[in-house]
């Protein structure tokens, strides 16, 4: 029978099924961080158990970090009492941490990836909602409570019902200046915040198996945002291109082999997905949010909606007065007071370098406060090496220490009250970015440009110089 | 988990659509290491002012309303996957949330800590969010083991649960339990499983 890419993995991974249509599904990687794990290991040590598989698991220190002076204790106590409580279970249990001063530290959706941990045909799980991001490289990946974390250390096995399949088919070319955050933003403003839900999407058509690898993370990153339990891409040349050489991949006659099999992880042209969205690549603009939820998005040049054209005119007027915007309103011009270019969606080293090239010779407006938070101690470290550092404080943006910061404001990275971010991050809900805080979601590059000019523009309507990747 | 059949309860209207788990219980509050305490801080940014005095006009400061059953919008808990949403709920003092539509994710952390989620149509959260407002003492039954939810007026609809997961609320078990009593089928599995 034929099989989509999302069938042919699951399928791969059922244990056993279940009385009521659940399944057992094998685990292949889980990812922990300091956030969503203590009450798992605490559930652990009562049950007085063990844990099941520790070489499954890989722990980084990343939501509840300082972006500062790493090196020092961390101030917050209740932040440190947190970091330190996963150190000690880390060592407690015998699991692998890259922790604060890790060379590997760093988000643990931007780690994955750049270690190779992360590869096609597995099944990855982390008791985070955007471990979406790693279906880019041609896996299920998808984001679990903390009750399921326990599950995972238990017994390396989740119980699940199987998800819908959904195909989002994006064809053509993308225009100058348009990225992948633009295309998701797009198509989570078509499809609404639950137009994804209870299914597993496939991104596919020329337009997506065009782009980087980054870029597909990026992607498949706020698969989430639409309702969707994850997001994937088949994987080709350039996922193996991209795994090759990393430091967890497979190696020589290893690397051939897998790849033998990665190549078999394609859905079969007859197969039949639950939903499929059909658009054109050259629909695509540069994107920005207005309102309170990730589905609220219109061009960069456009208008807030008015209430006759939205389904729930009283939540638009709710999300407008948070925003402090009106209605029909058009949002370029606007001033923002805040840029922050960072967090899972948007801080591996080709955001920075989009960053960095648009504003190579530039400085941001005087207002702005504009603070880069690379996703990981390696992205860091490259853009040091590609002097992409220097462009930036040259540019006047701050570059801070790796981790999530004020993509969901749990450390002291916070957005005044009432004031104006916009952010590469990829939730504007009320509150996210610090109590008050006015997000607008953006890609890299818009982020770039408004920072520059201190209000909210469209990048294209300035020179743009390719970025070579 | 504590076991669940039957349960009769006055009920607190939200009637807000798509409340999301930053609503729920705002990321700052994510700092602690236990399940414990979490109850306080739901709804915190809803329910007071940046002084930290009570909001008045938030529902839970409304002493006309009280209850273990929270009756809230459609798309209720979309957003961010932590499971402390499923725990601030439950330490606050619900044992089950009605909404005409709950988000995946929310809704199997729900189940594994004893909170139950009741999908009934929109028309009928409708009829309850109206019946809860006009007379806030009314209880609400929600019947497990019949898989109804019924008013005092007699009017009841039927709502969907898992069977597995019915069984694990009427017990009080969680998926750890049953997981843990497969572990020769998984070793079992993972002699076959190969990983690249
Ligand atoms: S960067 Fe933001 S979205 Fe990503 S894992 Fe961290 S908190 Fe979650």
């Amino acid at each position: 029978m034929p099989k989509t890419l999302f069938e042919k993995i699951w399928d791969q991974h059922v244990v056993d099924e279940v009385e009521g249509g659940q399944e057992i599904l094998y685990i292949d990687r889980h990812f922990i961080h300091e956030v969503t794990s203590p009450q798992a290991f605490s559930g652990i040590r009562d049950r007085g158990i063990d844990i099941f598989r520790k070489e499954k698991i890989v722990a980084t220190a990343d939501h509840n970090v300082p972006t500062k002076n790493q090196h020092l204790p961390i101030k917050d106590a209740l932040s440190k009492l947190q970091v330190d409580a996963l150190k000690q279970n880390c060592e407690d249990f015998g699991i692998e941490l890259y922790g604060l001063g890790h060379p590997y530290q760093g988000i643990v959706h931007v780690i994955g990836p750049e270690l190779g941990v992360t590869k096609p045909g597995m099944t990855i799980v982390c008791g985070d909602s955007h471990t979406s991001t790693h279906g880019a490289f041609g896996a299920i990946a998808f984001g679990i409570g903390t009750s399921q974390v326990e599950q995972v250390m238990a017994t390396q096995c989740l119980l699940l019902e199987r998800p819908k399949t959904m195909r989002i088919t994006i064809d053509g070319e993308l225009g100058e200046g348009i990225y992948a955050k633009d295309i998701i933003l797009y198509i989570i403003s078509k499809l609404g915040t639950g137009g994804g839900t209870g299914h597993f999407v496939e991104y596919a058509g020329t337009a997506i198996w065009g782009l980087s690898m980054e870029a597909r993370m990026t992607i498949c990153n706020m698969s989430i945002e639409m309702g969707a339990r994850g997001g994937m891409i088949a994987p080709d040349e350039t996922t193996f291109e991209y795994v090759k050489g990393r430091e967890f991949a497979p190696q020589g006659k290893e690397f051939e082999e897998a790849v033998g099999y990665w190549k078999t992880l394609y859905t079969d042209d007859e197969a039949i997905f639950d939903t499929e969205y059909n658009f054109r690549a050259e629909d695509i603009e540069p994107m920005i949010t207005y309102g309170t939820n990730p589905g609220a998005g219109i061009k960069v040049t456009g208008n807030v909606p008015t209430s006759e054209e939205v389904e729930n005119p009283e939540g638009l007027k709710k999300s407008l007065e948070y925003m402090g915007l009106q209605e029909g309103e058009k949002l370029e011009g606007k001033k923002i007071d805040h840029v922050f270019i960072g967090s899972c969606t948007n801080s591996r080293i080709e955001d920075l370098r989009i960053v960095a090239n648009y504003v190579k010779g530039k400085k941001k407006a005087g207002h702005v406060n504009a603070m880069i938070v690379p996703g990981s101690k390696q992205v860091q470290q490259q853009a040091q090496k590609e002097g992409i550092d220097k462009i930036l404080a040259d540019a006047g943006f701050e570059l801070r220490q790796s981790g999530c910061s004020a993509c969901l404001g749990m450390n002291e990275d916070k957005i005044p009250k009432g004031e104006y971010c916009v952010s590469t991050s990829n939730r504007n809900f009320e509150g996210r970015q610090g109590p008050g805080a006015r997000t607008m979601l953006v890609s890299p590059l818009t982020a770039a440009a408004i920072a520059i000019e201190g209000k909210i523009v469209d990048p294209r309507k300035f020179e743009l110089k390719k970025v070579a990747v | 988990m504590e076991k669940f059949k039957v349960l009769k309860s006055t009920a607190i209207p939200l009637p807000e659509e798509d409340v999301d788990t930053d609503q729920i219980i705002p990321a700052r509050f994510l700092k602690a290491t236990t399940k414990e305490g979490f109850g306080e801080n739901l709804f915190r940014d809803w329910r007071y002012d940046s002084e930290g005095n009570p909001n008045a006009n938030f529902v839970l400061n409304n002493e006309k309303y009280s209850g273990q059953i929270l009756v809230a919008g459609r798309n209720f808990g979309c957003g961010s996957s932590r499971e402390h949403a499923a725990w601030a709920l439950a330490d606050y003092g619900f044992r089950a949330v009605i909404s005409s539509y709950f988000a995946d994710i929310f809704k199997g952390n729900a189940l594994n800590n004893g909170l139950l989620p009741v999908q009934v149509s929109d028309e009928f959260l409708k009829k309850i969010l109206a019946e809860v407002q006009k007379k806030p003492s009314t209880p609400i039954i929600i019947d497990l083991p019949e898989q109804t939810v019924s008013l005092e007026d007699g009017s009841s609809e039927s709502f969907e649960i898992n069977d597995y997961k019915k069984m694990c609320m009427l017990n009080g078990y969680d998926d750890i339990d049953f997981l843990l009593s497969q572990k020769d089928k998984i070793k079992a599995f993972e002699q076959q499983h190969v990983e690249f």
